[in-house]
């Protein structure tokens, strides 16, 4: 198997290409994840892998759905075989998620992920996360990561259990102090992905104001909130006209660009009318999804020719283009190949599709 | 003694908070017994990781629901393949309070707040459901701020519309006017596309999380997803 990797190096210069158009692709959030049987500690964990499964199995293209089993745990291989081989992924940046509590080495921590840096450095970023929890020991350990990993991004999952604890906001007083140290370190991408629970347990977890409120007090910071949002598209959308230092990563929502197309042109309509075209970045999840399909229908996303979408504005080659790759190549300061930036030379920078409404 | 179709149609007026839509239309009622005045009623959900604060305010609600029927004395309904099962299902049944089936981890005894930030949204959306089908209908954009509500054509929109905001506690008078924010404030007319933006973009997240869950709940239970269709 080894030989075919080889290669690799080649195709992943050739960029993916259709009606003579070229896209430069970042996938900003997939994961190298272990749920197998081994490794499952409980029944939360064995719930986690079914609730993941069930994502996978209801939006993917038969032809892209695996089996459970081999769901729980893939290989290095299927990895680059799916993003770099065929799936038209130019650079990956795996992201980890902890979840000690229901894995016993954990789910995707920064060390498994960070084998695949060590082994194809040209091809993967991975990003560690911290946990407030912890108090002071959890920002020796913020230190201790940065000078082991380099990262320049966060990923914080805040529905995360920890004990009796299930979960946490981002303005909680140890978060921000975890915030400050990511600051000062220079780690200036926070991804922030919210999950069904959260201290107080009444409230709603997947509420963003949070987000909100922090991405005010750390201006020089980049908030990326991952699935944009998804299930508060709405609360999303709003803090996003607030804050310009909010982006969206759609991980979640490119997949019903199959399943729910209907579903998936309102979502982009809406995200690119409040939040524009620069602040959104293309992620597939992998392995919950697979690029290739992704890619594939995202470069050739027409709104539908309805009533409903008349209103919306079109979505150009350029704008897929920094949809695709170009916003996560700036925020990662990803090398962008010449005839991409070529590409992108006549285009003014920050022009909005359209300008929302400010319903202030 | 009383018909399963009187104890479906009382379940039929809980809705699931987020989704805005009855458990019965949503299949979340995956069983029903009923003897001799007592109902037992199963549920389920389309994930085991639901959010259990919403889990908890749907088991407590479909309860009430229940007893509501004439003849019902019992009523038991038991959430299944839910992480928080076990806590829900004892909660509810044996009367706790979302606070003790949850010690430590909730920070008050209710879910009022959450159940009224969520009917706010829903209100939000029907509005805008109810206004672009009568902008549709020849209406303009002017004449929906000067309407109030007995200028409304009936329709099964406008209907819903009316129970959502009955249930803010805002003024459904013939004279109220039509386009109102959560609060029951007129929205004044130079304001009223701008809110009316917005609102599209919380309708379109209710549905959408709901044409979603609906999907993983047929992944989950192998079942016919009934909407899919019309997706």
């Amino acid at each position: 198997m080894t030989v075919t990797w080889l290669n690799w190096g080649r195709k992943g210069n050739l960029l993916y290409e259709k009606d003579s158009e070229k896209y430069f692709v970042v996938d900003e959030h997939m994961h190298f994840w272990d749920a197998s049987p081994e490794n499952t500690t409980n029944k939360y964990g064995e719930g986690f892998i079914k609730c993941f499964y069930d994502y996978h199995a209801n939006l993917s293209p038969d032809e892209y759905t695996w089996t459970f089993e081999k769901y729980r745990k893939y290989t290095e291989e299927d990895i680059m075989h799916d993003l770099f081989e065929v799936g038209h992924v130019d650079k990956a940046i795996l992201q980890s998620t902890y979840l000690t509590d229901f894995y016993d080495n954990g789910f995707n921590t920064i060390e498994r992920n960070h084998t695949l840096v060590d082994k194809y450095p040209d091809k993967f970023l991975s990003n560690f996360g911290f946990d407030p929890r912890n108090e002071e020991k959890g920002l020796e350990i913020l230190e201790r990561d940065f000078e082991k990993y380099g990262s320049k991004g966060v990923k914080l999952y805040t529905a995360e259990w920890k004990g009796e604890s299930h979960g946490w906001k981002l303005d909680d007083p140890w978060s921000l102090k975890h915030l400050e140290k990511c600051q000062e370190l220079g780690i200036k991408n926070i991804h922030v992905h919210k999950g069904p629970t959260i201290w107080p347990l009444n409230r709603d977890a997947f509420d963003v104001a949070d987000v909100d409120r922090t991405a005010t007090l750390f201006p020089d910071l980049n908030f990326v909130v991952e699935h944009v949002g998804l299930p508060r598209l709405e609360d999303f959308c709003w803090i996003g006209t607030q804050e310009p230092n909010v982006y969206g990563g759609l991980a979640v929502a490119m997949p019903f660009i199959h399943a729910k197309p209907r579903y998936f042109a309102q979502i982009i309509g809406e995200l690119l009318y409040w939040i524009g075209e620069d602040r959104l970045m293309f992620a597939s999840d992998y392995a919950i999804w697979q690029p290739k399909w992704l890619v594939e229908k995202f470069v050739d996303f027409q709104y539908p020719e309805d009533p409903e979408f008349d209103d919306y504005a079109e979505i150009t080659t350029e704008i897929k283009r920094k949809i695709l790759g170009l916003n996560a190549a700036r925020l990662y300061d990803i090398e962008v190949p010449e005839e991409m930036q070529l590409a992108t030379a006549g285009s003014a920078t920050g022009q909005i599709a359209a300008d929302p409404a400010n319903p202030a | 003694m009383p018909t399963r179709e009187a104890v479906l149609d009382a379940l039929s007026g809980v809705r699931d908070p987020e989704l805005d839509e009855p458990i019965t239309d949503l299949d979340f009622v995956s069983g029903l017994e009923i003897e001799d005045g007592a109902a037992f009623v199963r549920l389920r959900l389309p994930t085991y990781f639901c959010a259990p604060n919403f889990a908890y305010l749907m088991v407590a609600d479909a309860k009430a629901a229940v007893l509501s029927v004439a003849g019902i004395e019992q009523a038991s309904v038991v959430l299944d393949d839910h992480y928080a099962s076990d806590e829900i299902n004892t909660g509810v049944n044996e009367h706790r309070g979302f606070d003790g089936a949850f010690p430590a981890q909730a920070d008050g005894d209710d879910l009022e707040e959450l159940r009224t930030t969520f009917r706010r949204k829903s209100f939000v959306s029907r509005q805008e459901q109810l206004c672009r089908a009568l902008l549709s209908d020849e209406f303009t954009t002017l004449d929906l701020s000067d309407m109030s509500l007995e200028d409304v054509p009936p329709s099964r929109d406008f209907e819903t519309y009316l129970e959502r905001r009955a249930e803010l506690g805002l003024d459904i008078g013939p004279d109220a006017p039509l386009i109102v924010d959560p609060d029951g404030n007129r929205v004044p007319e130079e304001a009223v596309v701008q809110h009316l933006r917005f609102a599209r973009t919380v309708r379109v997240s209710i549905e959408g999380n709901a044409s979603l869950c609906r999907g993983l709940l047929a992944t989950r239970y192998g079942i016919q997803d009934k909407k899919e269709a019309t997706a």
